[in-house]
């Protein structure tokens, strides 16, 4: 009864191709939009935002531009980590260059140029496929996370090593810095990425889109109707690693204002993007936001419940964290391993049914 | 959004539960603990976590509390991450009637990410012997104290101490030490300092990278035994520094030039390496073992009714006394604080106020039970770091304990002042401080 499609008929083929075809999907969606984008920002706090919300919106942008490369296009990338690092350090040197330069133009600059690095990475995909490809993507993380740490350039020869993120404004109000009120910094990540996430749909359902998921599905294939594998990977690449490069960006000067390559860009992080995108759903864009909840907000649900609910200790928490997250997964993944957003697929296709199974 | 509205439920349920219990009763200190019993560097993290629960245990069951007010101490898991020391930090910042007092994360890492926010937040930090060097300049960061020695200290006194051994300073001309460190911001804390050293006494200064998190040091340890260093310092912290012990050992590098710095001289660093490890030297601030009338306090008082933290036998590890010095610094400052403000009822900007004014003196240690434990510290409105002094300590493997070997060696503090001066001021440059007037 929740979807009562009786009645709407598409009559143009701009209806027919929305992205919510479905009306009901669409006042959901344009409900949830509109509650995170007038309710929430006033009642965040210090600990929502950079605790929880934060975290989420950037490591949704970067499932998003990982889900680019590995659910579309289908090759598979290790060098997340080092992508964001690419982001995290262009904007430093931006930032620190450009005192009067525009975060948002910041932020964009520094995709573009993480869009640059990951194109010149994304070459080798041109020879290599499967596991191979991860292990040359896997190089560049390492040879990336190398760089930062090597030269003295790129962190303006500070004594540490550590880029600090100084106070810089958009539109007037602060967004870095400690000073930052918690409501800007949660609006400037939520643009973003409701913008990106746009674009990036877009992007799927076009020609460029298509082009990927041939490529994804059968290379030769695709080499045969007509498809340039090159510009097609390449520009998978791009794209994805522009998504990756703004989630960096934004992780270093919004969300932590210090990072220390290794330790905030390592080979954890590429993984931890990689897994969201796998358990949340290759192929999907609501996937990767869905991913990157599953591993961002359980983890601090779970804690907080056992801690502050149960009274556990918090080691002994963390430890069993560890365990159910792990659990977890391996449940999801063999109740649906085509991740959350097939099994919110199914939820939907029998909520359209319901109450009648046929 | 459901999720979202269960923990909301859940936090205020846990925030509304203590606040209805104390209303009638003391005021409540909040002290915030970040530890990391989990992940790669847990075998650091513990013990010193132990002892500085344990010191607050103790006031507890003791005087219940701190001159008449409670307190509420509060642990939380960061994994030595950054990210969950962010949330560790949001967490507890405005937990309970005081705040969070002050904190003391117990990581370079995090620190560095703490400094702008606490100090926005009015909260001080401890980053005791550890963290930003150029902190100890109190003009520019306020809210940070790194008291009782910085890196630079630590390393300048390793330098003195190697300069005691080769007979005078003037020996050093033409010797070749090594710095084998963790490739972060913490391992390369020492490097200005030691090429200043280097330069001015002449000698050869060579620097190996070690990786996080470290377990692989084959071919550092290669260089080295190719380099032939007359001295070998190093810079490490979890599980990077009983591979370089081993590592060590295997080379047959003499360990009596091998000094680790104050976070890489503990039980568990040196004892995998077995015999190997006999006479590896290590930098510190206090005394090891537990032959204290604190410790045995500790014991009566909190192990015998079986609150203790950790296990009985480890008090007294070289990263206990640590996580003990800390706390009882600590609390010398939130005792300070209450006697500034004439009340038990403070907050974290009367708890910098009484760092600030801190003087524990060598009598008041004798009085907290321990006697020729520490050096005795001051602290001023500029100085957030004093005394710096360094003691050498070294591993008897047969007996399975540490020894103070050389103790009051002062660092080089003509080399290092104008150095603290430089960096905080380019801190200062770019963040757009202007240093404070202490006079």
């Amino acid at each position: 009864m929740l979807y009562r499609e009786a009645g709407q008929y598409k009559t143009s083929y701009q209806s027919d191709q929305a992205i919510f075809p479905i009306a009901q999907d669409r006042w959901v969606v344009w409900a949830f939009v509109a509650f995170a984008f007038l309710v929430v920002p006033f009642f965040v706090n210090d600990y929502w935002t950079n605790a929880v919300l934060l975290p989420l919106l950037i490591y949704g942008l970067a499932a998003l531009g990982l889900n680019i490369l590995v659910g579309y296009c289908g090759q598979i990338s290790l060098g997340t980590g080092g992508f964001m690092a690419v982001g995290a350090y262009a904007s430093y040197k931006l930032m620190t260059s450009f005192p009067e330069m525009n975060m948002i133009i910041v932020v964009l600059l520094s995709g573009g140029i993480t869009a640059a690095v990951g194109s010149l990475f994304g070459l080798p995909s041109l020879r290599i496929k499967g596991f191979y490809l991860a292990v040359a993507t896997l190089a560049a993380q390492f040879f990336l996370v190398w760089v930062f740490n090597k030269f003295g350039w790129f962190y303006n020869y500070s004594m540490t090593g550590q880029i600090t993120a100084p106070d810089r404004e958009v539109f007037g109000f602060l967004l870095t810095g400690p000073s930052a009120l918690p409501w800007v910094k949660y609006l400037f990540c939520l643009t973003l990425l409701a913008v990106f996430a746009l674009i990036a749909k877009n992007l799927v359902r076009g020609r460029l889109g298509r082009n990927w998921m041939a490529i994804r599905d059968m290379d030769i294939a695709a080499e045969l109707i007509g498809v340039r594998p090159l510009l097609t990977k390449l520009s998978a690449f791009a794209v994805s690693s522009f998504y990756i490069g703004m989630a960096g960006s934004l992780l270093f000067s919004v969300y932590l204002g210090a990072v220390e390559v290794g330790e905030v860009f390592g080979i954890n992080v590429s993984f931890l993007v990689l897994f969201m995108v796998i358990i949340g759903g290759l192929g999907s864009i609501v996937g990767s936001f869905l991913g990157a909840a599953f591993l961002v907000l359980l983890p601090i649900f779970l804690k907080n419940f056992m801690v502050d609910g149960l009274g556990m200790l918090p080691t002994m928490a963390k430890h069993v964290e560890i365990l159910l997250m792990g659990l977890l997964i391996i449940f999801f993944l063999i109740v649906e391993p085509h991740g959350l957003a097939r099994l919110w697929q199914i939820t939907k296709e029998k909520l359209r049914m319901w109450p009648f199974p046929y | 959004m459901k999720l979202k509205h269960l923990t909301a439920g859940l936090a205020a349920l846990a925030v509304a539960a203590p606040l209805a219990a104390t209303t009638a009763q003391a005021y409540e200190l909040t002290i915030p603990s970040l530890v990391y019993r989990t992940g790669p560097y847990a075998p650091g993290g513990i013990p010193f976590a132990n002892g500085y629960a344990d010191y607050f245990k103790l006031l507890e069951q003791r005087d219940g509390g701190i001159n008449g007010a409670t307190i509420n101490f509060v642990e939380c898991e960061t994994a030595y991450n950054t990210q969950q020391g962010v949330e560790c930090y949001e967490n507890t910042k405005n937990q309970g009637e005081s705040g969070a007092l002050v904190y003391q994360p117990l990581s370079t890492g995090i620190t560095y990410q703490l400094i702008p926010k606490a100090s926005v937040d009015e909260i001080p930090m401890f980053t005791m012997g550890y963290g930003r060097t150029s902190a100890a300049n109190g003009k520019v960061f306020p809210w940070i104290f790194n008291f009782p020695g910085t890196y630079w200290d630590a390393a300048s006194g390793m330098v003195n101490y190697a300069a005691a051994i080769e007979g005078g300073e003037d020996q050093l001309k033409g010797k070749t030490i090594a710095l084998v460190y963790h490739n972060s911001a913490y391992g390369k804390e020492p490097i200005r300092t030691l090429e200043e050293l280097s330069s001015k006494h002449g000698f050869k200064l060579e620097l190996l990278p070690v990786d996080h998190p470290g377990q692989e040091q084959k071919a550092t340890w290669l260089q080295i035994r190719r380099m032939q260093p007359d001295w070998v310092l190093m810079w490490g912290w979890g599980v990077m520094n009983q591979v370089a012990v081993k590592e060590a050992s295997s080379i047959r590098f003499p360990m009596d030039r091998f000094i680790g710095n104050w976070w890489a001289g503990s039980e568990h660093d040196v004892t995998p390496a077995g015999e190997g490890a006999n006479g590896y030297l290590s930098a510190t601030f206090h005394a090891p073992g537990a032959d204290f009338p604190l410790h045995q306090e500790i014991l009566e008082k909190v192990y015998d009714a079986d609150m203790g933290a950790g296990d009985r036998d480890r008090v007294g590890e070289v990263l206990y006394n640590r996580g003990l010095v800390a706390a009882v610094w600590t609390v010398e400052a939130i005792r300070k604080a209450m006697e500034i403000k004439g009340s038990n009822e403070i907050v974290g900007k009367d708890v910098r106020e009484g760092l600030e004014a801190l003087n524990v003196t060598e009598e008041r240690l004798g009085e907290l039970g321990l006697p020729n434990f520490t050096y005795p510290v001051e602290i001023s409105c500029a100085v957030h770091s004093d005394p710096g002094t360094v003691l050498i300590q070294q591993w008897d493997a047969a007996a399975g304990t540490w020894r103070v070997v050389a103790s009051g060696i002062e660092p080089d503090r003509s080399v290092i002042m104008p150095l603290i001066e430089e960096d905080s001021a380019a801190y200062a440059a770019e963040n757009n401080i202007t240093p404070r007037d202490c006079n």
